[in-house]
């Protein structure tokens, strides 16, 4: 599969009200690739994540989106809230809200959209689940379902905000092999900010560490031999 | 029978049912929004604020609607703006905006006229407080509610289940929250005047609190909110007139009745 830019971010400095919270960040996301953002609380994840969603301008630099990107397709996984648990809406209700985006000036879902829906939803394994009420699942179910929904709202590129804040541990490791899955076999694109870093480098390719003022991106190999990495990730076995 | 039938003769009573249930529609449908985003309380405070607008107008000697309409929408602007942004409290916010109106409300009426059945009629809802200008503005207001519902559905749908998601995929949020709270107001403006300005936020609330006690898609919740919260009132209303209750408190205990049974008759449909 021939891979492309999908995410380039060139020297930019991020931040609110004019307070750069990134300096000189240079990176890039290619297709395929599984990049994990680390970092301490309050050094800048949620900023970078807000700035590669568009809903916040760099300050000076750019960050150039791929035109597929450009558009709202952008399939985003944010932390649940507290209003969500208890949300009265049916399975494929959720899913298929992933198909509304900006670019599309429809009222009502294709017939396209659902059966491509459906196909999602047998990927993730929550097709018997599709007519169960949201606020019935568990924990793990739940962010599959939104998982789901980030698919359908673009298929190159997965930005994921915490995923396994609050599941079990086994429906975290569900979660992370069903990630690698489609990282690998469908090749999708994955950033993710998470604080599991024994995870983000056992399946992540590329990580980018988070600290006060100053950043890290490489290769698993290349944040190990780091000193934020021999301090972060040191008890790695 | 006979009694029902000399019911409708009254014009003033067959144009209480027609506001009443296109009021009654349009709080329901907001309200399943304004519920499950827990927004609950903004119904309460904006017809506080409408009463305090409508206290002031009267001591001038305005027409109620042309100075309450402006007044609420720019309240509720205001009230949705504090909960998306400040870290105060929503909750909290809302509460000193009601109460303050409130005062306000009393002060002036006490200055001026003294508090006369006018206020009492504000505060508790009058069946007679419907007028021929009522009418058009209420049935003009509930087409603009169900267009944007059937239009807006999976959109509304989207925003209300999670705004950073729809954001994130570049949907203006805060121009549907926007068109959402003016729709609101308008629905409180309208209907406090027959339900009274301390009832009215039961209509925005209680059929979507029933709603979501028996149905687990979003679409069922909003078709039953809506149904539910139009056949209350007409029940209400029947009741007010042959018991010769006051209106707004009489379906205010009927949706009570209905949010009730809603409860008790859930284990049953959970157990089969």
């Amino acid at each position: 599969m021939e891979r492309k830019t999908l995410i380039q971010c060139r020297d930019a400095s991020l931040g609110y009200e004019g307070q750069p919270i990134w300096e000189h960040l240079n990176f890039s996301v290619m297709s395929g690739d599984y990049l994990c953002i680390v970092g301490e609380n309050g050094s800048g994840k949620s900023t970078l994540l807000k700035s590669l969603l568009g809903l916040l301008k760099p300050i000076s630099g750019e960050i150039v989106m791929d035109e597929s990107l450009r558009r709202g397709a952008i399939g985003y996984l944010p932390q649940q809230t507290r209003a969500q648990k208890d949300f009265p809406a049916t399975v494929s209700e959720v899913v298929l809200s992933g198909f509304l985006n900006a670019r599309k000036r429809r009222f009502f879902y294709s017939g396209a959209e659902k059966s491509q829906a459906l196909m999602h939803m047998g990927k993730l394994g929550i097709l018997e689940l599709k007519d169960k009420c949201y606020r019935e699942l568990s924990g793990g179910q739940q962010q599959r379902v939104l998982l789901c929904r980030a698919l359908c709202a673009a298929g190159e590129l997965l930005i994921l905000d915490e995923p396994v804040t609050g599941l079990d541990p086994t429906a975290a490791q569900d979660l992370y092999r069903t990630l690698h899955y489609l990282n690998k076999s469908e090749g999708i694109a994955i950033v993710m900010v998470t604080h599991d870093i024994q995870n983000a480098l056992r399946y992540g390719t590329t990580i980018l560490h988070a600290g006060h003022r100053q950043w890290f991106c490489g290769s698993v190999e290349e944040y190990l031999a780091s000193p934020y990495g021999k301090r972060f990730g040191g008890e790695r076995v | 029978m006979t009694l029902l039938l000399q019911m409708f003769s009254y014009p003033f009573i067959l144009r209480a049912f027609v506001v009443g249930i296109l009021v009654s529609l349009c709080a329901a449908l907001l309200g399943v929004s304004l519920v499950l985003k827990r927004y609950s309380m903004i119904g309460d405070g904006l017809s506080h604020v409408s009463f305090g607008a409508l206290a002031i107008a009267m001591a001038c000697g305005w027409a109620p609607l042309p100075v309450s309409i402006p007044v609420v929408i720019v309240a509720a602007l205001c009230l949705l703006r504090m909960t998306e942004r400040s870290r105060m409290g929503a909750d909290a916010a809302i509460a000193v905006t009601s109460a303050s109106a409130l005062a306000i409300g009393v002060v002036v009426t006490s200055l001026t006229t003294g508090m006369t059945t006018d206020v009492d009629s504000y505060m508790f809802g009058s069946i007679l407080a419907m007028e021929r200008g009522d009418v058009v503005l209420s049935v003009a207001l509930c087409a603009a509610v169900l267009v944007l519902f059937v239009l807006y559905y999976h959109k509304l749908f989207a925003i209300t289940f999670d705004e950073s998601f729809s954001r994130a995929t570049g949907v203006k949020v805060e121009w549907y929250n926007t068109l959402l709270s003016i729709l609101t107001a308008l629905t409180i403006v309208l209907g406090m005047r027959m339900m009274g300005a301390m009832l009215i936020s039961s209509l925005v609330i209680f059929p979507a609190l029933t709603a979501m006690r028996l149905f687990k898609s979003f679409r069922s919740v909003v078709i039953c909110a809506g149904t539910l919260s139009v056949v209350c009132f007409c029940i209400g209303l029947t009741a007010s007139y042959l018991i010769s209750t006051p209106v707004g408190a009489t379906v205010v205990l009927v949706d009570l009745a209905a949010f009730l049974l809603a409860c008790a008759v859930k284990p049953l449909l959970r157990g089969r």
